[in-house]
């Protein structure tokens, strides 16, 4: 990795972004060019040196400020219209242990520990299930459930039956 | 359902896993797939054009930009239903909302640039419906990634 200008300083947070990384940040949250030399092209339009941006783009990767550099599949128009929010109530002193393994299931986008909301919410584990059908998305939450064992004392999973709001969660000053 | 070639789904399963970063990122990935460059650009623009692929870029991890974002939940009663999606949504912050078959029957995401508005929105949707609002910060993040094999 090579940061050919401004060298970044990290704190115990992580990566501290400077000025030109919200720039590149606000020139690409909503895409890259499509073209045979993308970074060029965006490096042309915020005038700096591509070898820059391309480092800086690295740093942030390492750094996990950007997640990856990718395609975003619409799942519903690939066909995978069903999806379950699968919520486990896990003992507390394996979720650590079995969390990580469960988002490592191919059928789970998504996998967080949240509070439990008792009496309503006894769940502390959340699992985004995705599939065509529901059939699909129920053979997932029975990997689950297998995986999870004893450790589990109860699940739920809750499908979406109507969306009603969607829109992006960009931010428009990019923490600044 | 749009129908796909093989061309299209090697695209769509290999997009998802990342870009490289350097001078002709697709030249190198059309090598991988065993296509030229300028057939892996042109269906790369045909299936974001045709919404297929909502979004190709850096997928910034928003927390740590600054920003903050917050599951929660309303158990609305039926009759309310629609006023109440209807003053939820009306809120900005308010990414996404799903109706889900539960007690706890409304499920939204809030997203702010500043996470001390969290808490403000929170109160205000309580104020303006009445409905105590579930909150469920993420305390532990196991795992974020949608890879769909097509």
């Amino acid at each position: 990795m090579t940061i050919t200008a401004t060298p970044l300083a990290r704190d115990d947070k992580g990566y501290q972004l400077d000025e030109t990384d919200r720039r590149i940040i606000r020139a690409t949250q909503a895409g890259l060019p499509v073209c045979a030399r993308p970074y060029h092209r965006v490096a042309d339009r915020l005038e700096l040196d591509v070898d820059e941006l391309m480092g800086r783009l690295r740093a942030m990767q390492e750094a996990g400020v950007i997640r990856r550099i990718a395609a975003v599949p619409n799942h519903y128009r690939l066909g995978f219209q069903a999806n379950g929010m699968s919520v486990w109530d896990v003992r507390n002193d394996r979720i650590a242990e079995l969390g990580p393994r469960v988002g490592e299931l191919e059928c789970v986008s998504h996998c967080y520990r949240r509070p439990r909301r008792r009496p309503v919410w006894p769940y502390n584990l959340f699992a985004m299930v995705h599939g065509r059908t529901r059939e699909e998305v129920m053979a997932g939450v029975e990997d689950i459930a297998a995986l999870l064992g004893e450790a589990c004392r109860r699940h739920d999973v809750l499908f979406s039956s109507e969306i009603l709001k969607k829109t992006g969660l960009r931010l428009s000053q990019a923490g600044s | 359902m749009t129908a796909l070639n093989d061309t299209d789904r090697a695209i769509i399963n290999r997009l998802q896993d990342g870009l490289p970063v350097m001078d002709r990122p697709f030249e190198q990935v059309a090598g991988e797939l065993g296509i030229s460059e300028s057939l892996l650009i042109e269906r790369l623009e045909a299936l974001l054009d045709a919404g297929i692929l909502s979004r190709f870029g850096p997928m910034y991890h928003a927390e740590r930009l600054g920003g903050a974002f917050c599951l929660a939940a309303l158990a609305v009663p039926e009759d309310r239903f629609e006023q109440v999606a209807r003053t939820v949504n009306g809120f900005d912050e308010v990414a996404h909302n799903y109706r889900r078959e539960h007690e706890l029957n409304m499920w939204f995401v809030l997203a702010t640039d500043d996470p001390r508005r969290i808490a403000a929105v929170i109160e205000g949707i309580e104020n303006r419906t009445g409905l105590d609002v579930y909150d469920f910060p993420k305390l532990d993040e196991y795992y974020v990634r949608l890879h769909l094999e097509v």
